[in-house]
């Protein structure tokens, strides 16, 4: 018995749950990846519809707002023909964790095969699934669509998307991320991801206040000075400043946050001249990154956005077959 | 073990059975992988102007599920406007029925065509679904244990194999 089988893959080494890229081996983000190049094509369709999720329903359960997010789900499960069902549940702070399984049990009661997990909490997608395997219903799959300051794992699929789109090769790539890594959960699935498809050199760039204590741990190089970290990067993921997640004064204000960490035309010429601009949205503009260079040639913003489409379809098929 | 006929002289017969029916609106749409090569024979021999197209069946499929994780799936590509269109789609090898059930529901979500038929370099048996060819070079029988695969050499030339499970 091997007790430390990843709770996300089955027997199989297949895809059941999608729960955070850590520890996912490479051959299946690939494979994800692989599997994402075909369906972007639907979109060029007459009928923009595959038959894969036909007769499934999916439950997108956001405990936590984002529109994006929810909204290119939403699409992607209905580009494969699956019944959505959006729940946008405002959490009650103090009976959250019972609340949370309550809901899942009835919502599995009206035979959902799927659910999109967006909470607040770290854990919460995770509980779901150990609850879930525990009640006799792992045939109910659980997507984590970005849970507290733990992982965002789509949003890191798209990005890896992204990157091998313009860039072909990850294993002669230096990428920076840049921004208030302290609070997100992309930062995390984008270093797991990166550093599990061989880019040799990940760099994070932030002031000391918005770093994780030991995130050199991850694999990364740090920089505090935004210059210095953006010297010949191939790839710039600029992150949003989270403010509602900011408890305390760890910046003195946005506008002087904009000055030393805000991405400019005269920063971002400290890269290769072929970087590629990322931001997962809702961007501040003024604050992380300059409208110049949000509207400028090297930003790849969109294409993220149309690319994460395919991404989700490529794992609700995958979750849906295994 | 059977003697099978060389590939491209069935090709040959295929190009001589499919030149008649050719109109201004004819396209050729070729199912990965076996059918895009024979379809990329056949529009060049036959000097078909509409652009080929190709198309992968997998995500239409009815036993997608039962497969394991595919890479190589490959994007489905149809150059000319499908609707009201002469279409003939293209395989190497005419078996169940399935993928050519698949084929039609594929090229349905991209406009309704005029007319669809069906060309395949051999027919097998063994079908499960209603479906025939128009134009068909050769017709077997084989067991289910069988295998017929088209192969095609780095010279680029045709030919057909067995296989046994």
């Amino acid at each position: 018995m091997n007790s430390a089988r990843n709770p996300q893959l089955n027997r199989d080494g297949g895809l059941q749950h999608l729960l955070t890229i850590e520890g996912l081996p490479r051959e299946v983000i690939t494979a994800i990846l692989d599997t994402a190049a075909p369906f972007t094509e639907v979109a060029e369709r007459e009928v923009k519809k595959l038959p894969l999720l036909r007769g499934k329903s999916v439950f997108n359960l956001f405990f936590e707002n984002s529109t994006r997010t929810r909204t290119t789900f939403e699409i992607a499960a209905k580009r494969l023909s699956a019944d959505v069902i959006n729940l946008n549940i405002n959490t009650s702070s103090t009976t959250k964790g019972e609340t949370l399984l309550d809901t899942v049990d009835n919502l599995a009661a009206m035979q959902a095969d799927m659910f999109v997990v967006r909470h607040a909490s770290s854990g919460a997608p995770y509980l779901i699934a150990q609850h879930l395997a525990a009640t006799g219903r792992d045939h109910i799959r659980v997507i984590n669509a970005g849970d507290g300051r733990h992982a965002h794992p789509t949003q890191g699929l798209l990005d890896m998307y992204t990157i091998r789109h313009y860039k072909k090769d990850f294993t002669n790539l230096t990428v920076a991320i840049v921004g208030d890594i302290l609070h997100s959960r992309v930062a995390r699935s984008q270093i797991h991801a990166l550093t599990t498809l061989g880019v040799p050199e990940v760099r994070v760039i932030g002031p000391k206040t918005l770093l994780p204590t030991d995130v050199e741990r991850l694999g990364v190089r740090v920089f505090n000075d935004m210059r210095s970290g953006l010297r010949g990067v191939d790839v710039v993921m600029m992150l949003r400043l989270q403010n509602e997640r900011m408890n305390g004064a760890l910046l003195p204000s946005t506008q002087e946050f904009f000055k030393y960490y805000g991405l400019t035309l005269d920063k971002l010429e400290l890269a290769k001249p072929d970087a590629i601009v990322m931001h997962p949205g809702p961007m501040n503009r003024g604050v992380e990154i300059d409208s110049a260079v949000a509207d400028g040639p090297h930003a790849v913003i969109l294409p993220q956005v149309t690319f994460g489409i395919a991404v989700r379809m490529a794992v609700m098929s995958m979750l849906a077959r295994s | 073990m059977q003697s099978l006929p060389d590939a491209e002289v069935l090709l040959t017969q295929l190009i001589d059975q499919l030149r008649p029916s050719l109109g201004p609106t004819t396209g050729l749409i070729g199912i990965h992988t076996g059918g895009v090569w024979l379809a990329e024979r056949l529009h060049a021999a036959l000097g078909i102007a509409v652009p080929l197209g190709s198309i992968d069946v997998s995500f239409y499929r009815d036993d997608y599920g039962s497969r394991s994780l595919q890479a190589g799936i490959k994007k489905s590509a149809i150059p000319f406007a499908v609707e009201g269109a002469h279409v003939v789609i293209v395989d190497d090898v005419l078996y169940t029925g399935r993928t050519i059930r698949a084929a039609i529901n594929e090229l349905f979500d991209y406009g309704r065509p005029g007319r669809i038929e069906l060309a395949v370099l051999a027919d097998r048996g063994g079908r499960e679904l209603p479906i025939a060819a128009d134009y068909c070079a050769h017709s077997l029988s084989l067991a289910p244990s069988q295998t017929l695969v088209l192969e095609r050499a780095d010279d680029g030339r045709l030919g057909l194999r067995i296989t046994e499970k």
